[in-house]
């Protein structure tokens, strides 16, 4: 650690002004602030004394994803093995396989985003922020297991640049950027992102998930039947052993990102919680008022809904990112039913989506700053006619 | 025939928004959403103007103007065909009602009215209004579905507008791109903005 110090000490001279490599002083700075701690203090006022800054509250996320990651990377490898017939008591070369195989997606995620990160910081002179290092490991974790690694630095860089650096950086996008870069893979390339083939990472393989088993419901019939029939239970889809994105299938590694985020006072539990929660009462609702000859998928009950496909993982890291999400109290209840309602919507009655959580999260986000509005202005006449 | 309207009014709300997925109205739109203020009291306006010319020119359309309109008439009536009126008279008709709006406007709601300035009048060219009458044509909705049409693609055009100047509001403490502030940046939120409505293309009700 001293003989990094020292380098990075000797060095400063020629990223500051004036300097030889001026114009790469982003990329020295992220260095020093990633390894040790900024050295710059407040120097005016302090307004609000508190050691989460925004460099510790985007670790934590990371933190919390880990749970995903690893889990990710050895659901990964036990549908490949399974899909290819091998033995699957291994774990440890199960993680293996699956680790190499998703390795490549996240170094792929971080080197094109990076490049464009670093880019925009050094023409804009603004510094390069940890936020990237969240939006480069959520993106891969949303993304299928055999994703064509050309896509992933076409769907980051969009995600990125349109979604985050052309507002200004880190704190001014209006969609979440990792969301938009899915999005964006979704539309362009439909065949690589969706579908039954591509859920494990072995070609040709076709594996439906939970959710295109359900949605393939007969009218009439039980969603829990034709879980079953294609081999999904509550256990496995709660535990994760299932196909799926890379990071979403486990609905239990979700949770206990979701508890470092709440401890650590970094994810909102109110939106979690009202995003799960309008999600459970409104599959409840059309559960209730779904008549014996109505859509299959109307009979899928609340508690599946929660552990199927990536609501879990869309309601504990995507909804609660700080900058796109509603930031009133009062809105943040609004914006986390309203997604939870809208994904079941989209679940239910859209043929074209079997998944409907990064639409939901990404139509609500357009909407968030009208909400919050909507709960300021609300609070200004309430206090205004307490005055007269 | 409750839930055949309802299907409609989704329809033109959220899936076939007209400004987010047919692109119509884009002028005023881009022009009047830096204020949520501005933006809502011009959406109420374009949910007014569309509300009341979609049923009159369906009206004028279905009896006067169509392939055998006057038929009502006497005999003579069934071989008129005055279907190439139809654009003038719409657009007639918008233009009235702009007036009237602008009217009340000036009179009960005058910093509105100088907010809004030119793109007041210019509802009357909006071709999201233009468009509605045409489509509603195309689409054969009968009078009933024409109103609630009307009615929810005004709803929809407002809701879009009302969201944009939320998202300008808070864009202003962004540290914009210089060569992308103003309407740059607002071109690429409505893209993105479109992206968001795409959830609900496929919706079968």
């Amino acid at each position: 650690m001293k003989f990094l110090h020292d380098l990075f000490q000797k060095n400063e001279h020629m990223f500051l002004k004036g300097g030889k490599l001026e114009k790469f002083y982003p990329l020295y700075e992220a260095q020093e602030s990633f390894l040790f701690t900024p050295k710059n203090v407040t120097n005016t006022r302090v307004h609000v004394r508190d050691s989460l800054d925004s460099k510790r509250l985007m670790s934590m996320v990371i933190v919390a994803l880990v749970p995903c990651i690893l889990y990710g990377a050895y659901n990964v490898g036990l549908q490949m093995a399974k899909a290819a017939g091998d033995p699957t008591d291994n774990i440890a070369g199960l993680f293996g396989s699956g680790f190499l195989q998703i390795l490549p997606i996240i170094i792929v995620s971080y080197a094109a985003g990076g490049v464009w990160e670093v880019l925009f910081a050094v023409l804009r002179r603004h510094e390069i922020n940890e936020g990237f290092l969240v939006t480069g490991i959520l993106f891969p974790l949303t993304c299928p297991p055999d994703i064509p690694l050309w896509q992933v630095a076409v769907g980051i860089s969009f995600g990125v640049v349109i979604g985050k650096e052309i507002f200004g950086g880190t704190g001014m996008n209006v969609l979440n950027p990792a969301l938009t870069a899915r999005a964006f893979l979704y539309f362009s390339y439909p065949q690589q992102i969706s579908g039954d083939l591509v859920w494990v990472a072995v070609d040709g393989y076709s594996a439906a998930t939970p959710l295109s088993a359900a949605a393939a419901t007969a009218t009439g019939a039980s969603t829990t039947e034709a879980l079953a029939g294609a081999g999904y239970s509550m256990s496995n889809m709660f535990w994760g052993a299932i196909p799926g994105s890379i990071g979403e299938t486990s609905a239990f590694a979700c949770l206990i990102g979701a508890v470092i985020l709440i401890a650590c006072g970094v994810g909102s539990w109110r939106i979690m919680a009202s995003t799960l929660g309008g999600a459970a009462v409104t599959a409840a609702l059309l559960q209730a008022f779904a008549g014996p000859d109505a859509l299959g998928m109307l009979s899928m009950t609340p508690w599946e809904h929660l552990v199927a496909g990536g609501l879990m993982f869309g309601a504990v890291f995507m909804a609660t990112d700080p900058v796109s999400a509603a930031r009133t109290t009062t809105g943040q209840w609004v914006y986390g039913f309203l997604i939870g309602f809208i994904t079941i919507l989209i679940r239910t009655w859209n043929p074209a989506y079997p998944e409907g959580v990064m639409l939901a999260i990404l139509f609500m986000n357009i909407f968030a700053p009208l909400i919050d509005h909507q709960v300021v202005q609300a609070n200004v006449k309430r206090r205004l006619s307490r005055a007269t | 025939m409750i839930a055949e309207y309802v299907n409609i009014a989704m329809k033109a709300i959220f899936i076939e928004n007209i400004l987010l997925s047919l692109f119509l109205g884009m002028c005023s739109f881009l022009a009047c959403s830096k204020k949520i203020d501005t933006a809502f009291g011009l959406g109420l306006a374009v949910v007014f103007v569309l509300t009341v010319t979609a049923p009159v020119n369906w009206l004028i359309n279905h009896f006067l103007l169509r392939d055998g309109a006057l038929a009502w008439a006497g005999a003579w009536g069934a071989t008129v065909d005055l279907s190439f009126l139809q654009f003038i008279c719409y657009i007639a008709v918008i233009a009235a009602m702009v007036q009237l709006v602008e009217m009340v406007l000036d009179k009960f709601f005058p910093p509105l009215y100088t907010a809004l300035g030119i793109f007041l009048p210019l509802i009357a060219v909006n071709c999201a209004i233009l468009g509605t009458s045409l489509q509603m044509g195309t689409k054969g909705y009968d009078f009933g579905e024409t109103c609630v049409y009307g009615l929810s693609s005004g709803i929809g055009w407002a809701l879009a507008i009302v969201g944009m100047a939320s998202i300008r509001t808070k864009l202003q403490y962004s540290n914009l791109p210089a060569g992308l502030r103003g309407l740059g940046v607002t071109m690429i939120i409505t893209g993105l903005m479109a992206i968001g409505f795409m959830t609900f293309i496929g919706i079968k009700l």
